[in-house]
């Protein structure tokens, strides 16, 4: 099993590194020009500029949101709360090829299809559920009787949650940042609907190259997501140890179950 | 007012203050999701049903009809109707818009768009002065013979209201007759066909899945911590991984000289290179392995949560291990197995972009087509009724998800 899911990937690095266009094994000499070639000014560059403008403001948009309706559902008093986090998850469930049709319909009629901003709006809703489950999972650990506590040695409010309960779901946050970043970043389906040709994202790039005539210069970038990924991967494996450790070590002795 | 009674009514009061603050904090997400998702998909189950096309080109002509019934197949609209539809052609603001209808009319009946388009041709360079000699029907009849025939008005006022069951009943391969609603000739019906494909493919990618995901995810719970971590970073790995990173990997190893091929043919397994993509075999490898994390990972925090003692008592008392396995362990895992394999069903039946890339034309999904009349012939009715057909399956399927293991298991909240 873990040979199906790995193999597969690592296969594509040696490849990237290959002197001939072709895409097959035993590689004959080595070679970084397809590296080159993505990573030199042209359509590649600008695919991934693209990629990581609307990765990095819908990500800031959904992180706001996100946290903002996972710190409502703490509180624990919100009326149909199930019901509400069911709707508000569904940009999750839905395929995006419905969310794709639907928001072209809407962006055509206020003119924001191929726009920037218009694909900012897109992926920011299929991207704020990841941020809400990942904060409101790491609430589950958070002791509101903390937030009591600080008001009750003279806190206020806002300085209760800057000082308290920031430093504990600041993992989740962070978390869940990351994964809204890689819901926007890999996000295909909706640009094809609601993109232009000058929203040319990086799958986007990648879809249209592997349509047509698959060469190395998609391995190359390929192997370079691998890397985004394993990066992604070991920060995220971090912040679920920080955020366990941080839980155990901050709950009031009295309120242990 | 004594003491206990203002207790409770200051309370009452502070309760619902707070409650007015989650409310608060609550208020940007809801009202971002209501306008940008909520609203799109309401504006899509809207286009599955609208019909302007015709109220568009020939608001003139769709009011004349809607004063008369064509009842008996002899039946003609009288003179002022033909009057009405010069009208409409000759004050036509656009070429676009008489296009717009005359694809709609085409739906009806083909062969329609070329009946519109020449008439739309010849009056373009006409004025209002003609209008005011002879007989606009006689007119009309000399530019195409098809406007004096009564099954050209009938499909005309057919798909000229506002509003139309036309791409609902289409996307389940039935059409309205004068008779009622009847089935699509034999070899139209493309669409039910589509639907249980599609239900198929999802079917068998899930439960490939559970198969290969449960005895994995059992693993990665008892093994020692290396092959723990081995086994955690082979399904994390993939799932961060770029999706299109996947689909090109996967071609790399599948193609006709891929990876796969050469070493099966040093190997002598075979001597001639293996169809492995671009097929079914490919769409079903690709969606297992891009899909198995959807699977594992519910399975696996399911499994981590129940205490190894069960089993051990259950052997101590007696029971056979396989016994122990299906009385004990599995009806454990049940939440587990459905959030996996119900969550992996859902996204299986929308995909859409890695059957178009390593699939042939026999493996593409309602997805798929959905794409197709969007963006290739601009049949937003017909995108948007296979849509529902889309929505309503997984809707059943995650509302059957919610009942099952509830709302807050599937996001993987406790």
């Amino acid at each position: 099993m873990a040979v199906f899911m790995m193999a597969p990937l690592l296969a594509l690095v040696p490849i990237s590194f290959s002197d001939s266009s072709f895409l097959s094994y035993p590689i004959h000499g080595w070679s970084l020009q397809w590296y080159e070639r993505v990573f030199t000014p042209g359509p590649w560059l600008d695919s991934l500029r693209n990629s990581v403008l609307v990765g990095i403001a819908s990500t800031l948009i959904s992180t706001v949101l996100g946290t903002l309706a996972a710190l409502a559902f703490a509180r624990r008093n919100l009326p149909r709360a199930t019901g509400i986090l069911g709707v508000l998850i569904s940009p999750m469930i839905i395929p995006p090829v419905i969310s794709g049709l639907g928001m072209y319909f809407l962006f055509g009629k206020i003119g924001l299809t191929g726009t920037l901003s218009g694909l900012i709006l897109a992926h920011t809703v299929l991207a704020t559920p990841f941020v809400l489950i990942s904060v409101a999972a790491c609430l589950q650990g958070f002791d509101m009787t903390l937030l009591r506590a600080a008001a009750m040695l003279g806190a206020s409010p806002t300085k209760a949650f800057m000082n308290v309960a920031l430093p504990i779901i600041s993992p989740g946050i962070i978390s869940g940042a990351l994964f809204a970043f890689m819901t926007s970043f890999d996000e295909i389906v909706v640009v094809l609907f609601v993109g232009g040709p000058s929203q040319r994202t990086l799958p986007r790039q990648m879809f249209d190259g592997i349509r047509d005539t698959i060469d190395p210069s998609i391995v190359a970038m390929s192997s370079f997501l691998l890397l985004l990924a394993i990066v992604g991967l070991v920060s995220t494996t971090w912040l679920a140890v920080r955020a366990q450790q941080a839980s155990k070590g901050l709950s009031l002795p009295s309120t242990n179950k | 007012m004594d003491a206990s009674e203002s207790l409770a009514v200051a309370h009452h009061r502070s309760s619902r203050r707070k409650r007015m603050v989650s409310v608060l904090l609550l208020l940007p997400l809801v009202s971002y999701t209501a306008v940008f998702f909520l609203l799109p998909i309401g504006m899509m189950l809207y286009r599955a049903v609208s019909n302007p096309e015709l109220i568009d080109a020939f608001p003139r002509t769709v009011q004349a009809l809607n004063h008369r019934s064509f009842d008996r197949d002899a039946d003609l609209p009288e003179e002022t109707v033909f009057k009405a539809l010069e009208q409409d052609f000759i004050k036509a603001t656009s070429l676009g818009v008489i296009g717009d209808a005359a694809r709609r009319l085409n739906y009806e009946n083909s062969g329609y768009r070329s009946l519109i388009m020449t008439t739309a041709r010849y009056y373009r360079k006409r004025t209002q002065t003609i209008l005011q000699a002879g007989s606009a029907r006689e007119r009309l009849e000399a530019v195409d013979n098809r406007w004096t025939t009564p099954v050209l008005w009938r499909d005309f006022q057919r798909a000229s209201p506002a509003y139309t069951p036309y791409y609902l009943l289409a996307a389940l391969d039935l059409k309205q007759t004068p008779e009622g609603i009847e089935r699509v000739p034999a070899h139209q019906r493309v669409n039910l066909d589509l639907t249980l494909r599609t239900l198929k493919i999802a079917s068998i990618v899930s439960l490939s899945c559970l198969i290969l995901g449960f005895p994995l995810a059992a693993l990665m719970v008892k093994a020692s911590r290396t092959i723990q971590i081995v086994l955690l970073l082979a399904v994390m790995l993939p799932f961060w991984t770029s999706l299109l990173a996947r689909t090109s990997a996967w071609i790399v190893v599948l193609q006709e000289k891929g990876l796969l091929n050469t070493l099966l043919m040093r190997l002598g397994v075979i001597d001639q290179p293996i169809a492995l993509i671009f097929n079914s075999i490919g769409v079903y490898i690709v969606m297992v392995h891009i899909l198995l994390p959807f699977t594992v990972l519910p399975l696996y925090n399911v499994m981590k949560g129940i205490p190894s003692h069960y089993m051990r008592a259950s052997e101590s008392m007696g029971g056979h291990p396989i016994r122990g396995f299906f009385y004990v362990y599995l009806p454990l895992t049940l939440t587990g197995i459905g959030s996996g394999t119900l969550l992996t069903f859902i996204v299986a039946a929308g995909y859409y972009v890695t059957p178009t890339l390593v699939g042939s034309a026999r493996e593409q999904m309602l997805g798929y087509y959905i794409a197709f009349y969007t963006n290739t012939t601009v049949n937003w009715g017909m995108a948007s009724a296979l849509g529902i057909v889309l929505i309503a399956g997984v809707l059943m399927v995650y509302l059957l998800a919610a009942r099952l293991v509830g709302i807050r298991q599937i996001a993987g909240l406790r």
